[in-house]
């Protein structure tokens, strides 16, 4: 095992405070006394991947049903309870988690520890409020996905392209068909199965005194009857045996678009092999200064936008294995994709050549320093907090990631682009203005 | 049991600003916010001086191109050496204003606001790079005229604004494309000037240091002619409601919009109560009527959009195609109702401190705190204004609510723009009011 590099790069020192309940609810706390602001969060260990088949949507389908009234409270007064108070509030589906956050002033840490453990106790559910949600999120999908250019690209349609198994492969905000088949019984299993206190962690971060949030969390959360948790199923498959492809239509979008994704190593087990193909991303796709851009945009002007990331949210700490890393290009009306592709190619093979240091430094920068920027937000901090813990029982990473990323050396990201990218076995999804022959 | 009861809150502290103005006109306010180890500006630039101002076009790409080169780097080297820094920078611009937003490590601040400095002031906009952008930006343009929401956002201001320059809030793509490095150089030489310009820096950071470092990056910027006010817009035309045709539309995207004040006039904070009842946040009633009752829409709004020169209430919806005439009545509905009778109960208070409390929360972070007072500089306001906004949101009653109402909302004085499919709308709406269709 390597030495960890004496402190490369800015550091930040935001304390971490950790304990348990007996039944089985996880805690952290990351106290900063700087404003009056405090923020709870609470991630279930249940994302999209984990929603069965016929019920694609459903995870987040649920998430909305959170909102809708709890033990102990009505329908529209958790909104009113978080707003009327001072906060803001809003839940979240991704590949692994789910997630409910509210962020307030520090006078109610006891409201918004009180809000998540009423609904962790239980969820009012009735056919009208189910049947409303459905229709809201029919039109969710509708303004981000169906009424825009570009909706869904990439994240809905790139996974079917590279994997094969329906965890991995589904669209995560699911079909209408799906969720207008959604029963009461469907969303009370579901809450019985994944939303057991042992299955969550809960985040404060702000201004609060951990004592007292020990304190308070005991009264709320402790009388939680403890459940069973569900075994996390692997969602392993094998890697492409050859280039995969697919063709998009899109007849609202004015120009050419392409995704490529790749496999990645697991983002926990294999973590110091993992942290290299995220620099690579951010190397050859992040910003004016990466290399695609400066070959796409500038040099060949093929391409208008390029951008490249880990995870399907270019959230790469926020996610189980296995996922992927993804290029994307919007290009002119007459260039092919294959002029696109084998640009793409010959950086990718220049990269797995060689990467100078200077070029890893600043690109290291500047990842660090978008993450401070980023958990400067208390909000932003104590999600970050609970997901770290939640999928990694390491908290401390909040502090500790930039020195990791600022660990990586040239050779690593050569080979990351050797391994991982300068092979066939990868998923291209083409993305169509309109039908052409 | 019981709801637990929320313990009044610490007022938060208001930070002290360093407000100097620089012989070259350039005004630089400074706080220090430790936190994180780094360091948020936003420089704003009055683009209207002397001569006639632009439709939007050179603003644009004058945005677009600003870092594409100094007589001493490439673009290349200049986004090398922001990263290299930790820094970002980015700029936009709209008619009336070029904005620059960026921001880096403190360690870096110095070497940061120098780069800045340089591309602000010494921009040269090489032949080569402008034509790669301004093909580029094009396509960008093209795309976002293409989202549902730009396009309705267009229809509703040219209804509000005319032929004022707030009527046309993107230049046409062919335009852009049609401008050179040359009319560029000229529009940056005449127009991007200290005089005027205001820059903030918050962070962690030594306030009186951090001003020295802006005055060594630059001192040396022309002071330029003296920035004029564009003229105020003539009364909106509300004119029927205009469908405008969009094939392929699977939901209308309703917009009703109509004059209204900015944050810096007395009367605001009543208006911004008002709205917020009506429909800014989660339990208001657009919200509560349109989403938890109809199931019709995901996210709907109102808002106050606010410039120098004019303002408007906007109100928005994305519903499905065969909802739009209901979903049109029930927006009218509320909004009626807000102009026809007091509110009641919680409400008012639920929105107040909502408003309040959004306003702490814009301001807890260094890039929060930045915006707001770059913002706030352009309507002649102060940091006090975060101080004094909640105050006078305390104060405001639900008399003071239905006359702002009854000024603002009321559904006859207010137009009406759809974007979808035409055809498929025209009916419903017809049902309810004058229709005029786009183009």
């Amino acid at each position: 095992m390597p030495a960890r590099a004496a402190a490369a790069g800015p550091r930040v020192a935001f304390p971490i405070e950790r304990f348990q309940l007996g039944n089985g609810l996880r805690v952290v706390v990351s106290p900063d006394h700087a404003a009056p602001v405090v923020m709870v969060a609470v991630y279930y260990d249940v994302g999209f991947r984990s929603e069965p088949e016929g019920r694609t949507g459903f995870a987040h389908l649920f998430e909305h049903l959170m909102f809708e009234g709890s033990v102990h409270l009505e329908k529209l007064q958790h909104g009113r309870l978080v707003q009327g108070n001072g906060g803001e509030f809003n839940g979240s589906t991704a590949e692994d988690y789910t997630n409910y956050f509210e962020i307030l002033p520090s006078g109610a840490l006891e409201l918004g520890l009180f809000l998540e453990a009423d609904r962790m106790l239980g969820v009012r559910l009735d056919e009208e409020t189910l049947a409303n949600q459905i229709a809201v999120v029919k039109e969710e999908i509708r303004v981000n996905v169906l009424n825009r250019p570009y909706g869904g690209f990439p994240w809905i349609h790139l996974p079917p392209v590279l994997f094969r198994t329906y965890n991995n492969a589904h669209n995560g905000y699911g079909s209408f068909v799906d969720l207008e088949a959604a029963t009461l019984d469907d969303a009370a299993g579901f809450f019985e199965r994944y939303y057991a206190p042992a299955n969550a962690v809960l985040a404060v971060a702000g201004d609060a005194d951990p004592d007292r949030v020990q304190q308070l969390v005991e009264r709320h959360f402790g009388a939680i009857p403890a459940r069973p948790v569900p075994p996390r199923p692997d969602w392993w498959e094998p890697l492409p045996e050859e280039e995969r492809r697919s063709v998009h239509v899109d007849p609202l979008a004015p120009a050419p678009a392409v995704a490529v994704g790749y496999r990645v190593p697991d983002p926990i087990d294999a973590m110091d092999e993992y942290v290299p193909t995220v620099v690579l991303a951010h190397l050859l796709a992040a910003g004016e200064a990466s290399r695609l851009h400066q070959r796409l945009v500038k040099r060949d002007q093929v391409a208008t936008h390029v951008s490249g990331s880990v995870s399907l949210f270019d959230s790469p700490f926020e996610v189980r294995d296995p996922t992927m890393l993804s290029l994307v290009a919007i290009h002119h009306e007459p260039v092919e994709v294959g002029a696109i592709l084998a640009a793409a190619d010959d950086e990718v093979v220049a990269a797995a050549e060689r990467v100078e240091a200077d070029e890893l430094e600043r690109v290291v920068n500047s990842m660090s320093s978008s993450y401070l920027r980023r958990i400067d937000n208390r909000m932003y901090r104590g999600l970050t907090c609970a997901v770290l813990e939640q999928q990694r029982g390491q908290a401390e990473l909040l502090d500790e990631l930039p020195a990791r990323w600022a660990e990586v050396t040239p050779d690593q990201v050569s080979a990351a682009a050797e391994r991982w990218l300068a092979t066939p076995s990868r998923a291209v999804l083409e993305w169509r203005p309109a039908s052409r022959p | 049991m019981t709801v637990p009861a929320v313990a009044p809150s610490q007022r938060p502290r208001l930070p002290r600003v360093r407000d100097v103005v620089q012989d070259n006109g350039l005004r630089v306010l400074a706080v220090r916010r430790p936190g994180v180890p780094r360091a948020e500006m936003r420089l704003r630039v009055p683009l209207v001086r002397q001569g006639p101002a632009d439709d939007g076009t050179r603003t644009r790409l004058l945005a677009e191109t600003l870092l594409s080169g100094t007589p001493a780097r490439s673009s290349f080297a200049l986004a090398q050496d922001l990263q290299r820094l930790g820094a970002d920078v980015m700029a936009s611009a709209d008619v009336e204003t070029l904005v620059v937003s960026g921001s880096t490590l403190s360690a870096t601040l110095g070497p940061f606001l120098g780069l800045v400095a340089e591309a602000v002031a010494t921009a040269t906009f090489p032949a080569d790079e402008v034509l790669v952008e301004r093909q580029r930006v094009a396509q960008e343009l093209r795309i976002a005229l293409s989202q549902p929401g730009t396009i309705a956002h267009h229809a509703l201001v040219s209804r509000l604004y005319g032929r004022h320059p707030y009527g046309l809030p993107m230049p046409s793509p062919d335009k852009v494309s049609g401008t050179g490095p040359a009319r560029l150089r000229r529009f940056h030489a005449e127009r991007v000037a200290a005089r005027g310009s205001t820059l903030v820096m918050v962070g962690d950071f030594d306030p009186a240091r951090a001003v020295a470092r802006v005055e060594e990056a630059f001192g040396a910027w022309l002071p330029g002619s003296p920035p004029v006010r564009l003229p105020a817009p003539g009364p909106p035309r509300r004119g029927p409601v205009l469908i405008v045709d969009r094939p392929g539309s699977v939901q209308g995207s309703i917009r009703l919009g109509g004059p209204a004040v900015d944050r810096s006039d007395p009367a605001y904070p009543t208006l911004a109560a008002a709205t917020a009842v009506f429909g800014g946040y989660f339990a208001s009633r657009l919200w509560a009527n349109l989403r938890e009752r109809r199931g019709y829409t995901y996210s709907p709004s109102a808002g106050v959009s606010q410039r120098p020169s004019a303002s408007n209430l906007v109100v928005g919806a994305d519903v499905a195609t065969e909802v739009v005439g209901p979903a049109l009545l029930e927006t009218r509905y509320e909004l009626g109702r807000m102009a026809e009778s007091l509110v009641e109960g919680a409400e008012l208070g639920e929105a107040v401190r909502y408003l309040s409390g959004g306003l702490a929360l814009s301001w807890q972070t260094q890039a929060g705190l930045a915006s707001q007072l770059s913002t706030l500089s352009a309507f002649g306001l102060g940091i006090g204004f975060l101080r004094d906004m909640p105050e006078a949101l305390a104060r405001v009653s639900a008399d003071d609510v239905l006359k702002a109402a009854r000024r603002w909302m009321a559904p006859r004085q207010l137009t009406t723009v759809i974007v979808g499919q035409a055809e498929a709308i025209r009916a419903q709406v017809e049902a309810l009011d004058d229709v005029e269709m786009a183009g």
